[in-house]
């Protein structure tokens, strides 16, 4: 990939940036109380006595939430450890009602690990993962339903969140974007997080550095809160950069703070000052053993662990001859590549692919469908694309019968056959048309003959519209030579 | 049948099991006490009404023959174990109008087997104390004073007192650095701080989570190995407690001491020990000798540290547990122009003085800069007293030490009011039990010159409760206390 550089009069720079994302974690119950963890119910109806903070309370881990982190830990190529402990981030707010977070921090469960990104060029990179550690959520403040007050719903607090911690390993707001959309990937097909991050399951924090281009310093970075979505990620790095650089271009330094990125405008305004940085004041959970795993409970969660985005992909490339870049589309998420798999099976498996890749995606794309909503079926796509190859249909007509099928969802053997739709190989047939196009129109023979051979096209061309595309077009092709040159 | 209230709680059950008293007569009589002590200030929260309707069901299953462990006994529950519908207020402005929704797993277990509440009884505010001085309801006056109120120990003083002054058959208690041994010494009562991790602490308004423990205050050793069989037990919401089967601690009182090596610390015996508390120290070592006990001096080289990492550890942890009463969710609010003001004026007149001393040393010491020269340095030393305790075990099957350095001092002494650190010395026998997680029990040896109850503390390995009370128990029946 082509360095990305930010020319300025005075010089060139280069970004460096580091994500830091929180995973809501898909289970039943909340990581330390029994409470369900249902989005969207009336608000404070999921609370219980633990996540309410009242007195006398205490956390018990959830296993489910223990699990899920394993699994996604496995799945971004990362070291499970086998100790790992709990720890309080202390601080006030009206949404944390013990006033502290159970979090980990010293000893988080997962170590590091890597990701590979794919590129818009084709090439692909690793990113490093420093860590991912498990901790509670907060509930939510509601400030604007009234004017003097403020209003809690506690539904969310405690629900498990995985934080994923990267290396500053990203060197453009492509490099982001890319990496945020394979780890939301890799968590869907794992089903350990939504990875809806409109709906605030998966947050996103942003650290930007700028640093002259080739030059390995690190600078002071800035943080950017809660960019929630992977567009606003990239406009954030790349804004955010540029008011580094202006900074340093006038002979100014950057303080490190936390800021708050404005969707509206693009641009990012300080949030804190690192002189009102929080001290949270970090000790272990006494209310918590340490979280030891055994071997056998690591490799008994490896044995469940399925083929994830970048193992299909390649298995795509290799044994199924597609390109990257289809099987990459492909392999985004699970259900795709489920589909395609069916739809592939003991079929033309490039010719499956390319179906997919045009008419199927934009069927669904213009009636505003889900993979999973398809009227067309897996199988029923593998079944068009088996008349194709068996020479039934011709490719023409098989975009007719597509067009039935995503009306009707029937399937397309049924369709070409009630519509007498097949394919007219019958050369005496396609002959008999042939004559009569050529004895209806002796002007054009007469040119023909005389040089303008070109015409050929406009005789084939006739057939078929005679034959309603039926009529096999490679037969027609040599049938009509044939004919006008005798 | 004389005064039914200065039977001790098995006796009280066999009386009760024999149909000689009912439990409502007793419950009556026990409150009618209660009433006649109020200048004690033991109780926060009395419920005549609640305990004679639960005594009613207690006669009933007596009449049926369905009756519990301790079916019918009226108890004295610390007003730091949430009990359902109750008031429970931690001796605190700040919980003042309380009511959990909620009984405390210990509590439960009581209720389970049978006892009665009698009411919520007395503490320094969040067990912060060594003399129940910091209570927000007023200090409790210990029953063996004379001309001049005494204390009675703390943090646990409403619960000594109350067995002392036979206002319940026995009490719960809560121990975090000496709260349930301290003031079961000053009024002559028994009480045993268990093994960590023995008793559930779901429920119980939290100090340190480390260190915190119930237990029982009750008149005598047995009613101390009763009442602890019922609270103790496994939990599943207290990710702390332990999956140990519970002993018969009752019925295991008779076992020998001949040929047990008891253990004392010479740290223990610091240059200018009160003569008092050292004769009867030597006296108790004597009777277990002459019952063929091997008295052996131990070494527990770390002991000089312990009250600094307690008094790191402890207000540490305090100082994150105690965040949540912020006048937002339940409990006292104060109003304020902002969300940090709402903050500032409710803590700032919830809490009491000892309460906030402790919350700054907590935030302090796990502050940036100064973490690890204070907490983890602690941390660090807790692990060293530790294996001091697992050394000298090595050597002997039980410790036997005073359990505190002084007798019961007058209410608003002034050197323990004007440097808190003089009350924390108090608590210098005590603390390391608690940093090293084992069980302790204190039980009194006999009366100073000036009248006043002393204690002697047992310190067993961790889950030994058996050979603790075992032990106790000859000691009790040599020392022949006359309780009040």
């Amino acid at each position: 990939m082509a360095d990305y550089v930010i020319e300025t009069a005075k010089g060139k720079w280069e970004v460096v940036v580091g994500l830091e994302i929180h995973c809501q974690i898909i289970s039943k119950s909340k990581i330390f109380s029994g409470a369900s963890t249902e989005f969207g119910d009336e608000p404070n109806t999921n609370v219980s006595l633990v996540d309410a903070g009242m007195p006398g309370m205490l956390p018990t881990l959830n296993k489910e939430c223990v699990h899920q982190a394993v699994k996604t830990g496995l799945g971004l190529n990362a070291k499970i450890n086998k100790y790992s402990e709990f720890s309080r981030k202390n601080y006030f707010y009206a949404d944390m009602p013990t006033d502290y977070q159970i979090t980990q921090f010293r000893y988080p469960i997962v170590g590091e690990g890597n990701i590979c990104v794919d590129l818009s060029d084709g090439s692909t990179k690793n990113i490093g993962i420093e860590r991912m550690h498990i901790e509670q959520d907060a509930g939510k403040s509601i400030h604007d339903l009234s004017p003097t007050k403020s209003f809690i719903d506690l539904n969310r607090a405690g629900v498990g969140l995985m934080e994923i911690v990267t290396k500053p390993d990203f060197r453009s707001p492509e490099e982001a974007g890319a990496f945020l959309r394979k780890l939301r990937s890799i968590l869907r097909y794992l089903g350990t997080c939504d990875g809806n991050m409109d709906e605030g399951s998966m947050r996103c924090d942003v650290n930007v550095s700028v640093r002259p281009y080739g030059s390995n310093e690190f600078r002071t970075r800035c943080e950017m809160k809660n960019v929630n979505s992977v567009k606003f990620v990239m406009q954030a790095i790349e804004n955010e950069a540029k008011r580094h650089i202006e900074v340093y271009e006038n002979g100014g330094k950057i303080e490190q703070e936390t800021r708050q990125f404005d969707p509206s405008t693009g641009l990012t305004k300080v949030m804190r000052k690192k002189e009102f940085a929080h001290d949270y004041r970090y000790f272990p959970e006494p209310d918590l053993p340490p979280l030891i795993l055994t071997d056998e409970y690591i490799s008994a969660v490896k044995d469940e662990m399925i083929e994830l985005p970048d193992a299909k992909k390649q298995r795509f490339i290799s044994e199924l001859g597609l390109t990257s870049y289809d099987a990459t589309v492909l392999c985004e998420n699970k259900e795709t590549a489920d589909f395609f798999e069916k739809a592939a099976q003991s079929h033309d498996a490039k010719k499956v692919a390319n179906w997919m890749m045009s008419d199927f995606f934009a069927m669904l794309n213009k009636k505003h469908l889900d993979i999973t909503q398809s009227p067309v079926s897996a199988e029923n796509l593998g079944a068009l694309v088996e008349l194709i190859t068996k020479e039934i249909i011709s490719g023409k007509i098989a975009k007719d019968v597509f067009e039935i099928m995503s009306e009707t969802g029937e399937n397309p053997e049924k369709i070409v056959e009630e519509k007498g739709l097949k394919q007219v190989t019958d050369t005496s047939a396609i002959e008999a048309i042939i004559e009569k196009v050529i004895a209806d129109n002796p002007d054009n023979v007469a040119a023909y003959k005389n040089g303008k051979t070109n015409l050929a096209g406009w005789f084939v061309g006739q057939t078929l519209k005679l034959s309603q595309g039926k009529a096999n077009p490679q037969i027609v092709n040599k049938l009509v030579k044939e004919k006008l040159d005798n | 049948m004389s005064d039914i209230t200065k039977l001790t709680v098995c006796e009280t059950l066999k009386a009760l099991q024999n149909k000689e008293i009912s439990s409502v007569e007793l419950t009556k009589a026990y409150i009618e006490n209660m009433e006649k002590g109020r200048h004690y200030n033991a109780y926060i929260t009395e419920c005549a009404d609640k305990a004679l309707k639960q005594a009613e069901i207690a006669d009933k299953n007596y009449q049926s023959g369905n009756n519990r462990l301790l079916e019918g006994i009226p108890l004295g529950i610390k007003d730091l174990f949430c009990t359902k519908d109750i008031r429970t207020t931690a001796a605190s402005h700040i919980l003042d109008n309380f009511i959990p929704p909620y009984e405390s797993t210990v509590t439960q277990n009581l209720l389970n087997d049978g006892a009665v509440f009698l009411g919520k009884l007395n503490l320094d505010e969040f067990a912060m104390g060594g003399s129940n001085e910091t209570s927000y309801f007023g200090p409790v006056v210990n029953p063996w004073s004379k001309d001049t109120d005494l204390v009675p120990g703390g943090s646990s003083g409403g619960s000594a007192a109350a067995v002392a002054a036979n206002m319940c058959a026995a009490a719960t208690g809560t121990d975090t650095g000496g709260s349930i041994r301290e003031p079961a010494a000053f009024c002559g009562c028994t009480g045993i701080k268990p093994t960590y991790g023995r008793c559930s602490r779901y429920g119980i308004i939290a100090f340190a989570s480390s260190l915190d423990q119930a237990g029982p205050i009750a008149k005598d050793v047995k009613d101390c190995a009763l009442l602890l069989q019922s609270m103790a037990g496994f939990d599943e919401k207290d990710s702390t407690s332990c999956d140990i089967a519970v002993p018969d601690f009752p019925n295991l009182l008779n076992g020998d001491v001949k040929g047990l090596v008891v253990g004392v610390p010479k740290e223990y015996r610091p240059q200018g020990l009160n003569d008092e508390v050292a004769s009867y120290w030597d006296k108790a070592a004597e009777y277990l000798k002459a019952r063929g006990a091997i008295i052996k001096e131990i070494s527990l080289p770390h002991t000089k540290y312990a009250l600094a990492t307690y008094y790191v550890l402890a207000p540490a942890e305090a100082s994150s547990n105690l965040a949540r009463y912020d006048g937002i969710r339940y409990g006292f609010r104060a109003e304020g122009k902002n969300l940090d003001d709402l903050y500032i004026n409710t803590r700032t007149s919830g809490f009491g003085k000892e309460v906030q001393r402790r919350i700054m040393i907590g935030t302090y010491v796990l502050s940036a800069g100064y973490y690890d020269a204070y907490y983890l340095k602690a941390q660090k030393m807790r692990r060293l007293i530790h294996n001091d305790f697992m050394e000298a075990f090595k050597q002997c099957d039980i410790i036997l030490t005073p359990t505190s350095p002084i007798t019961a001092f007058p209410i608003g002494d002034e050197s323990m009011l004007e440097n808190p650190i003089n009350m924390y010395l108090n608590d210098v026998f005590t603390v390391s039990v608690n940093l090293a997680g084992l069980p302790a029990l204190s039980l009194p040896i006999g009366l100073s010159e000036n009248g006043l109850p002393l204690g002697m503390q047992l310190i067993g390995k961790p889950f030994d409760e058996v050979t603790v009370f075992n032990v106790a128990a000859k000691i009790e029946e040599d020392a022949k206390f006359e309780r009040k």
